[in-house]
């Protein structure tokens, strides 16, 4: 408890009895199982070079994003694990100085033309951050904000919809009495559901997940994982994180990134039993990182 | 960890070392009760020089109030030879600057602001930020001038003429009423000067506001699928709210209280109310600024101290307004507390 604000307290408090156990969902690891080749892709990328100024931070990053599944993308601090997913939604190009080589292909068309719409590629795929990011205004215009912004709806469509995201989101009924509350007034963890409530209202085909977990408590962090694994049945999504265990709870895939390099990439169950990459079995068994 | 189980297993305030480090923990200890007594005693001060000028103002002004009654507030000229002191020309000059000054320097306040943090090279911002800070160090004295060989012909010969064969010469406010004298003069000239007077301290404050909002938060944005625009004025601005609009009245306060500039380009007309923003008219602060000097007789002094205590109040009510609809904002958007 120590180091938890009021309100985590009692979330704890009220919820701690109805985390389920995770870890032995065996039919999630469906990695272990199907054929690889034969699933459909929702992003290819193909020798994405990454670039900071003049600092090449990634090195010719290839890789298969299936539809439906969960990928995560794990690998010592400063790695490129960010960077890498950062390049999917281009959202690197409000800073100067970043620049991306090479080929993320996503429906058909490449990513990193500048013929894209931007806009529509951003409510494709959608991205959660490291730090749960509310806007300031309340819960219900919070996840509000994508579908206004996108989609031209009626009032009684509008909060249909808001209803349904945050019902996706389990956070429903945490918040079914708070719609017109600040959400910065939500804890750590319920503001994180809330962006990604806010990110599925606008009806996305892709998550990318920043290290969702890492400013959140464990209960918060348990929710999420349990959210990730019902969203993938309509997403896909990419998960970065630090978090060996989550990503051998929550993934069928796992890319293991080490300076800029995509060192290993394959079914998580694989890379945690049976890793091919001698680097890879270090940070895996906690040798370096 | 290990500090805390020292912490519990010693005497408090006798740190590891304690023997060899005595003067410093000694230090340590006395510094706090000091700093709080100081740190008290100059917000105890502030807030007595505030509570104490509104007495003399108050104390000052009594003969105006009790001789003159609430004939300063209903009746319009100041004219100390006919023992007449009105203060409603002047308060009407002071609110028709004041909001001129406004409707001019906020939009483009913001405008600036959100260019300098969101669209220029950072190297450009800096620059320009500069610029538009020093704007801030020159002397009102200055302003005037400048307002006197510049915006004064400008308005005179371009804008009044111009202004005269659009419809807009029929709007009421806007047509030059029967004092006209060209509205070279004016309160509109005045408000004009008094919107680059504030501008700079608008720009800045906003500008630091908004560079205050968490680059995550506007990347959120970005990821929505949202323009520029669309994360500056629905998620920045939201954000910086309640900075941007104490940088309003930071602003507005300057404005009300303007007093050089203002005299210079108003007009001084003390008599009639303005019928038009291109009339002339005088201002509470200019008022008191080209009076007081040849003030002689005891109860027209002591107006133009109500006339400054009316000032004060005037300042007061605008921020307490602004501090609740500040409330109201944060309570519905979640805006920093």
């Amino acid at each position: 408890m120590v180091g938890t604000t009021v309100d985590e307290q009692t979330e704890m408090h009220s919820q701690a009895t109805v985390v389920p156990p995770r870890l032995e969902v065996a039919e999630d690891r469906r990695g272990a199982v199907e054929d690889f080749d034969q699933l459909p892709s929702e992003i290819s990328v193909r020798d994405l070079d990454f670039f900071y100024g003049k600092e090449q931070a990634l090195f010719g990053n290839s890789i298969e994003i299936k539809k439906n599944r969960v990928t995560a993308v794990i690998g010592p601090s400063g790695c490129g694990k960010s960077t890498h997913i950062r390049a999917y939604n281009r959202i690197f190009n409000l800073y100067r100085d970043q620049k991306a080589k090479g080929e993320i292909l996503f429906d058909g068309a490449n990513i990193l033309s500048s013929q894209i719409d931007l806009l529509d590629l951003r409510r494709r795929i959608g991205m959660i951050f490291q730090k749960p990011s509310p806007f300031p205004m309340t819960v219900f215009d919070n996840v509000a904000y994508g579908l206004r912004q996108h989609y031209r709806m009626s009032r009684s469509d509008l909060s249909n919809r808001v209803e349904d995201a945050l019902k996706r989101s389990a956070i429903w009924d945490e918040v079914e009495h708070k719609l017109n509350e600040p959400g910065n007034a939500l804890s750590g963890g319920q503001q994180q559901r809330l962006c990604i409530a806010r990110a599925i209202a606008a009806e996305p085909d892709v998550l990318l997940m920043d290290e969702p977990c890492s400013a959140i408590d464990p209960v918060g962090t348990a929710k999420i994982e349990e959210l990730i694994l019902a969203l993938k049945n309509k997403y896909t999504i990419v998960l970065v994180t630090h978090n060996m265990q989550q990503a051998a709870r929550v993934s069928d895939y796992t890319a293991f990134f080490f300076q800029g390099r995509i060192v290993e990439f394959g079914p998580t169950t694989k890379i945690f039993s049976n890793p091919a990459e001698k680097q890879t079995e270090e940070y895996i068994t906690g040798r370096f990182g | 960890m290990s500090t805390v189980e020292l912490d519990a297993t010693q005497s408090p305030g006798a740190p590891r070392g304690a023997a060899q480090a005595a003067p410093r923990g000694h230090r340590l200890r006395i510094g706090d009760p000091i700093f709080q007594v100081l740190a008290t005693a100059c917000g105890l001060g502030l807030a007595v020089a505030m509570f104490g000028l509104a007495g003399v103002l108050v104390y000052n002004s009594w003969p105006a109030i009790s001789g003159l009654g609430t004939s300063v507030f209903t009746t319009v000229a100041w004219s100390p030879v006919d023992h007449q002191y009105g203060a409603l020309a002047a308060l009407a000059g002071t609110f028709l600057s004041t909001l001129v000054a406004m409707v001019i320097a906020v939009p483009l306040a913001l405008v600036i602001a959100l260019l300098l943090v969101e669209l220029v090279h950072p190297a450009v911002a800096r620059v320009v930020g500069t610029a538009i800070e020093m704007l801030a160090a020159i002397p009102s004295i200055i302003f005037g001038m400048v307002g006197i060989f510049v915006i004064v012909p400008f308005i005179q010969d371009k804008l009044v003429p111009w202004l005269l064969t659009t419809p807009l010469a029929n709007v009421p406010g806007i047509k030059p009423g029967p004092q006209n004298q060209g509205g070279g003069l004016s309160i509109f000239t005045a408000g004009v000067v008094l919107a680059f007077m504030v501008l700079p301290f608008i720009t800045a404050v906003s500008r630091d506001v908004l560079k205050m909002v968490p680059q995550v938060t506007k990347e959120a944005g970005y990821g929505m699928g949202s323009t520029t625009w669309e994360v500056m004025h629905k998620i920045s601005m939201r954000y910086a709210n309640s900075g941007i609009v104490g940088a309003v009245f930071i602003g507005l306060g300057r404005a009300l209280g303007e007093t050089m500039a203002v005299a210079y380009l108003i007009g001084s007309v003390y008599t009639q109310l303005p019928r038009s923003l291109f009339d002339p008219g005088t201002s509470i602060a200019s008022l008191i600024a080209q009076q007081f000097s040849e003030a002689t007789d005891k109860i027209q002094v002591s107006a133009l101290i109500e006339l400054g205590l009316i000032l004060f109040l005037i300042t007061v009510v605008f921020q307490i307004m602004a501090q609740v609809w500040l409330r109201r904002v944060q309570r519905s958007t979640g805006g920093r507390a």
